[in-house]
């Protein structure tokens, strides 16, 4: 047993020294030939199953190990810690390489930290509790009282792209906004799609997602990247193995997978 | 005419005040020089003390700690209120009313007990949940209803321990005049008991203000949840530094004036 063990590590060692040797991240991870990356606490489906990225299983979990692939890493190399949201954008040293739990890449937060490029674009989709006599259009949107989650970038296309007749109520984290839906406090909140998604069908009991804004329509797009401290040098080198990773289909593929172009929801008119 | 001892005491006042003022000027002298030298200060200052975001969130912090004050103006009638009823429950002593006196501890027990937040969550979620119709499931009015709750529980506490710090040859007074058991409290007991805690009651709507804030964990867009929101569309600190400047602004004078009122009543007292 041990001497399988030893030779599986030396025989990794020696693929990684291989791998290191023509690699971009030589020396500029936080632990040598690791690549440490952060997600949220929980992290939720679809980006995360189980609350377990290190099985691989979830969208942001796979595109981890495919982007630690084409950087050089073994799978075994790359070890998960969590982060809150605020501890990420909080000046100072970080525990991370990478921070990836849907990050909306912002003009105002690329001063504080780096983003590597986009490895998902996401509509915005109005998830609602029972859409009987609702329709999706603008008008519909205007009288129904939102609920929005604070930290997402969903709070600025409420305010200004539908413009409610009454000001929305604001929650920290997702599960509270379905817990105001629950209870009557709220009748619409506006979520990236495959969060709609999920908390419709498994989350919110009777929830249904009325309706999607094309990413395009949106002046910007949320565009998810990973989060890297301000001048991280490792940032070309998670650039590069994500462009590889677009031009090879493979991003592309992972997306299929994990978020199946969603049927029935409607674009809003 | 100025004697010896008079000025004596003279010097060793000006000595003191000397003394204090060099003190208090090298440690913010220390504070000034150290502070900027530590390595971490620049990106700390940009997250923090950003002159440019604190002009621009301002106005529209001071307007959201209107709902602050708000929602403290109408919870502090109804904690003053129940933490009376809730206090004269605990201090009932016809046998009758026992039942009475084991909900009021109950009731201090279990609000004392749980934190704000908790009750907040639990009431602010949990009642609307049992399917009330609009308006009445706001959170407003649950938020509301949980601090009342907690506060009331800690204003009949202070309330009960003024009432039986009335000296009982009070009590023997009036029931000599015969008074009613009712008319004692009401005319003898009750007016001195609540001036006696008025300071300490000062203390606890302090308290009330600051706890006002944790109402935005049930959705209203206060003071610190606007701030929140200013903090992830700038991705900076600093409208949490501007609350806190808001919230020193009413906070400052009203511990200020709780402080005095202590002092007030420790000097009559003496």
């Amino acid at each position: 047993m041990h001497k399988v063990l030893a030779i599986s590590i030396i025989a990794s060692m020696i693929a990684v020294g291989g791998a290191q040797a023509q690699s971009c991240h030589e020396g500029k991870t936080i632990s040598a030939g690791k690549l440490t990356i952060a997600t949220g606490n929980p992290a939720y489906y679809p980006w995360v199953l189980d609350d377990a990225p290190e099985s691989g299983q979830g969208f942001e979990a796979a595109v981890a190990y495919a982007l630690a692939g084409k950087m050089g890493f073994m799978q075994g190399d790359v070890i998960w810690t969590r982060t809150s949201f605020d501890q990420a954008i909080q000046p100072g040293a970080k525990d991370f390489d990478l921070n990836m739990q849907q990050f909306s890449i912002t003009e105002q937060r690329d001063k504080v930290v780096d983003f590597s490029l986009p490895y998902y674009t996401a509509p915005m989709a109005v998830l609602v509790r029972g859409a009987d006599g609702l329709t999706a259009d603008m008008a519909t949107l205007k009288r129904l009282k939102w609920g929005v989650v604070a930290t997402t970038t969903a709070l600025p296309v409420v305010m200004e792209k539908i413009a409610p007749e009454s000001p929305p109520l604001i929650y920290d984290d997702n599960v509270n906004v379905v817990e105001a839906m629950k209870a009557g406090q709220i009748d619409a909140a506006l979520f990236d799609l495959p969060t709609a998604l999920y908390l419709g069908a498994v989350v919110l009991e009777g929830g249904q997602v009325l309706g999607q804004f094309t990413a395009d329509e949106t002046k910007n797009p949320d565009h998810f990247g990973a989060l890297m401290t301000e001048g991280n040098p490792l940032k070309e080198c998670v650039d590069a193995a994500l462009t590889e990773m677009k031009a090879d289909g493979s991003l592309a593929a992972i997306e299929a997978q994990w978020l199946q172009e969603a049927t029935g929801v409607p674009l809003i008119q | 005419m100025v004697n010896r001892r008079q000025a004596y005491e003279a010097h060793q006042r000006r000595r003191s005040l000397s003394i204090a003022g060099v003190s208090t000027a090298l440690v913010l002298v220390a504070m000034i020089l150290l502070v900027p030298l530590a390595p971490g200060w620049q990106a700390v200052k940009a997250s923090f003390f950003d002159a440019a975001v604190f002009a621009e969130t301002f106005p529209t912090l001071l307007q959201a700690f209107m709902i602050d004050v708000m929602i403290f103006a109408w919870s502090v009638p109804l904690i003053l209120g129940l933490g009376l009823a809730i206090a004269l429950a605990r201090g009932a002593r016809a046998p009758a009313l026992f039942p009475l006196r084991i909900f009021g501890a109950v009731y201090v027990d279990v609000f004392r007990g749980v934190p704000v937040i908790l009750t907040i969550y639990l009431i602010g979620f949990g009642i609307p949940g049992l399917g009330l119709p609009r308006p009445w499931n706001s959170p407003y009015i649950w938020g509301t209803v949980a601090l009342v709750l907690t506060y009331s529980a800690y204003v009949a506490e202070v309330l009960r321990s003024g009432i039986e710090s009335v000296h009982a040859s009070q009590r023997n007074a009036a029931i000599c005049l015969g008074l009613s058991e009712r008319d004692t409290m009401r005319y003898v007991v009750l007016p001195q008991a609540i001036r006696r805690v008025v300071p300490a009651n000062m203390n606890m709507l302090v308290a009330l203000q600051k706890d006002v804030a944790l109402l935005s964990f049930i959705g209203p867009v206060e003071i610190l949840r606007q701030a929140g929101i200013y903090k992830s569309l700038l991705a900076n600190f600093t409208p949490y530094l501007v609350a806190a400047v808001i919230f020193l602004m009413v906070t400052v004078p009203a511990t200020r004036y709780a402080d005095y009122l202590l002092n007030r009543d420790r000097n009559a007292r003496s």
